[in-house]
């Protein structure tokens, strides 16, 4: 059968095609698909989803004077996705497991991270502070897509259990192009499991731009592979959550996987490192200022006289307050014993490793004899 | 005592790995109907059902991944990668992830998944098929890398590396499937020599013979030679590569003051380099020779026809014994 002859001449659409509940500039639009998904969201819990966004901006700051400060290593900067990031987290429940790539932090903090597992990785004092079994997010990957493979793996572990739970899986635009999220997505369709596929489609994979990764947008592939699919406008909280709810919906009452391709941007560099006046130019900065997915929710809370000053000083100090626990725990912080970097490697016994736990136990303990002989 | 193949044993082994707990899981192309390709899982889809006994799509990074999230839900999964030289697809995923997220988690994150591959050559096989990637594997911390060479050790070994809170590289060599040996199918794990333990299969005085799996018949077949000329080859089965047991091996250099290494995987930064250097570091004063490894060329694995040339055989064991005891070998003609 031929299903087209047709070639496809357009690299990706628009990033205005997308499903959408809040106008840039802050009117709320129908829509028939996503409406239902949010009939609940009053506007208190409108006010939340700012007060969690707002947040997230400021410890995102944070964390960027940190590292220009020398005392983090580096940063994944995710200013602009804050919607993305909250609308989709605010979706999921308690018994729901994230897997994430590193930049999801309004994930993380949604799902219980503390202000130490925000920093602690990226000071360099340990792998992973976070406790999978207690926030219900997998250790953050670097490796791109990897961790999708093991969302489809949990979600046919809860399959199993018989459980009224999905999993999620966290990944970008640049890790559509990695093997393992195709395989992810072979694995979700042909098990029907309980997975939610969220592509955070920020624009750029560090400087290649999605146009050098894909012909047609994103969510287009799901399809392909069984998986229904939808496009949101990432900046759009309010989308963001009424998508994610709907997919996590399909999954637990067991009608399978879907992808969600959330178009964002991101507003910063991809770490810290990174110079994006390199490769990215103020025209496309300017356009997508204009869609700031804080400014949005403001303008419509303001719109309904939801927003006041008192509101304002309040999201402000939930701010102060947790940035400066973020702060302190970074400069508290304490590298951990040199001998603790050989713990862990195994859960049983290595005798070459212990071996070498006590060699190095012995050299340690050399110097420590010195610094009495001197004294 | 029963009498099985290695095939045999390791499928009564999963069965029994299957049947004792119900999170552990198997996962694979063709392991279900089909039983595998080698018919290691016969039966058992059929016992425990398509969601035990996994067939998965031909994606070998996928059939990995989706183990490691069973994984973070407490799942113990076992997968079958059909072949060794199918392994490297996945490849990231055993060596950044299985192998890692023990560590990467600070020890929260259990990963006890076992990986099963059809393992090295000497059956005639086509290419990618007869590969030894064991040194790959045994050069990433936090992967236990184990092969055995006895129906018994297989079955043994199986339920050990399945019963492992750590990863299990399990190579199964494909030459010792359809050899026939005494199984004790009932003999309580506890009093089984643990995982991680070398064996000494046959004692000897003269010359110490270290190497695993497919070339444990062919090194005893060599001492058995040696001894017609009055030559006594102490041959030792590694049975676990990562960690190898330094302790049994270095005990028996010391008796014999010399050592050869034989694997039929490439020479070049082989598992024979790392165990002659930990021999040489910790026991370099009983030595009498400087040891010989004896192994695959540093090539592709050749075409099948070409195979027994690389593989290292009886003669070419023999051969290096010569060198370590002094006399004309290979290795004395050619020196440099």
């Amino acid at each position: 059968m031929v299903y087209t002859l047709a070639p496809v001449t357009a690299p990706v659409d628009s990033v205005e095609d997308v499903a959408r509940l809040l106008s840039p500039d802050g009117t709320r639009l129908p829509d028939r698909h996503l409406d239902a998904w949010v009939a609940d969201v009053d506007p208190p819990a409108l006010r939340g989803l700012y007060r969690d966004m707002a947040v997230l901006r400021r410890v995102d700051a944070e964390g960027v004077a940190l590292q220009r400060q020398g005392q983090l290593g580096l940063w994944p900067p995710c200013r602009g996705q804050e919607a993305t990031q909250i609308g989709s987290a605010r979706a999921m429940r308690r018994e729901d497991f994230a897997f994430t790539s590193y930049r999801e932090l309004g994930v993380f903090l949604t799902r219980g991270a503390t202000p130490a597992d925000v920093v602690l990785t990226w000071r360099g004092e340990t792998h992973s502070s976070m406790d999978p079994a207690q926030v219900g997010v997998a250790i953050p990957q670097i490796i791109i897509g990897a961790q999708t493979v093991h969302a489809v793996g949990y979600a046919m572990g809860i399959q199993r259990d018989g459980a009224e739970a999905a999993s999620m899986a966290y990944f970008g635009d640049g890790a559509m192009s990695e093997g393992d999220v195709g395989e992810a997505m072979v694995f979700a369709a042909t098990f029907a499991a309980p997975v939610v596929f969220l592509c955070t489609n920020n624009q750029w994979a560090i400087s290649e731009p999605v146009s050098l990764q894909s012909r047609i947008p994103l969510s287009r592939r799901a399809p392909g592979y069984g998986i229904p699919s939808i496009r949101v406008d990432g900046n759009d909280v309010l989308a963001c959550l009424a998508a994610t709810r709907w997919a996590l919906d399909r999954a637990r009452t067991g009608a399978g996987p879907a992808f969600i391709e959330a178009v964002t941007y991101r507003m910063g560099p991809h770490t810290t490192s990174d110079d994006p006046t390199r490769y990215r130019d103020a025209a496309e900065l300017a356009f997508w200022e204009q869609r700031d997915p804080l400014a949005r929710v403001e303008a419509h809370l303001r719109a309904i006289g939801e927003f006041d000053d008192v509101f304002r000083d309040e999201v402000a100090a939930a701010a102060d307050e947790l940035c400066g626990a973020v702060r302190t725990a970074c400069l508290d912080a304490r590298t951990p014993e040199p001998l603790t970097m050989l713990d862990d490697v195994y859960a049983e016994p290595h005798p070459a490793l212990d071996l070498q736990r006590e060699r190095l136990g012995a050299y340690l303990a050399s110097f420590a004899d010195d610094g009495e002989a001197r004294a | 005592m029963t009498t099985l193949t290695m095939g045999k044993a390791l499928n009564a082994a999963l069965d029994r790995a299957l049947a004792d707990d119900p999170k552990t899981l198997l996962m694979g192309e063709d392991i279900g109907r089909l039983g595998g390709v080698f018919r290691i899982t016969d039966g058992l889809q059929a016992r425990y059902g398509a969601d035990r006994v996994v067939d998965t799509p031909l994606a070998e990074a996928g059939i990995v991944g989706t183990a490691v999230g069973l994984a973070y839900r407490g799942y113990r999964p076992v997968v079958e990668i059909q072949f060794d030289g199918f392994v490297y697809p996945a490849f990231d995923q055993i060596v950044c992830q299985v192998a890692k997220l023990h560590y990467r988690s600070n020890g929260r994150v259990r990963m006890p998944l076992t990986i099963r591959m059809p393992w090295a050559g000497g059956v005639g096989a086509a290419e990618h098929h007869s590969e030894s990637p064991e040194a790959y594997f045994a050069h990433t911390a936090g992967l236990r890398v184990v092969v055995p060479s006895t129906p018994q050790d297989a079955y043994t070994m199986m339920r050990q590396a399945v019963a492992s809170d750590d990863p299990v590289v399990f190579f199964e060599p494909k030459r010792l499937y359809h050899v026939a040996g005494e199984v004790d199918l009932d003999a309580p794990l506890a009093d089984a020599a643990p995982l991680g333990v070398a064996r000494v299969v046959r004692p000897g005085t003269d010359v110490t013979v270290v190497t695993y799996g497919g070339l444990v018949p062919v090194a005893l077949d060599t001492a058995a030679a040696a001894d017609a000329e009055g030559v006594s080859l102490e041959v030792i089965d590694l049975r676990s590569l990562s960690p190898f047991d330094l302790d049994t091996v270095a005990a028996s250099v010391r008796r014999t003051g010399r050592l050869v290494v034989a694997h039929e995987a490439a020479g070049e930064a082989g598992l024979g380099a790392e165990i002659v250097a930990r021999v040489v570091e910790t026991c370099f004063d009983a030595l009498r020779a400087g040891p010989v490894r004896v192994t695959g060329y540093d090539i592709p694995y050749p075409p099948a026809r070409l195979e027994a040339h690389h593989v290292p055989d009886l003669d070419r064991i023999l051969d290096g014994v010569d060198h370590v005891l002094g006399r004309p070998s290979s290795f004395s003609a050619v020196t440099r």
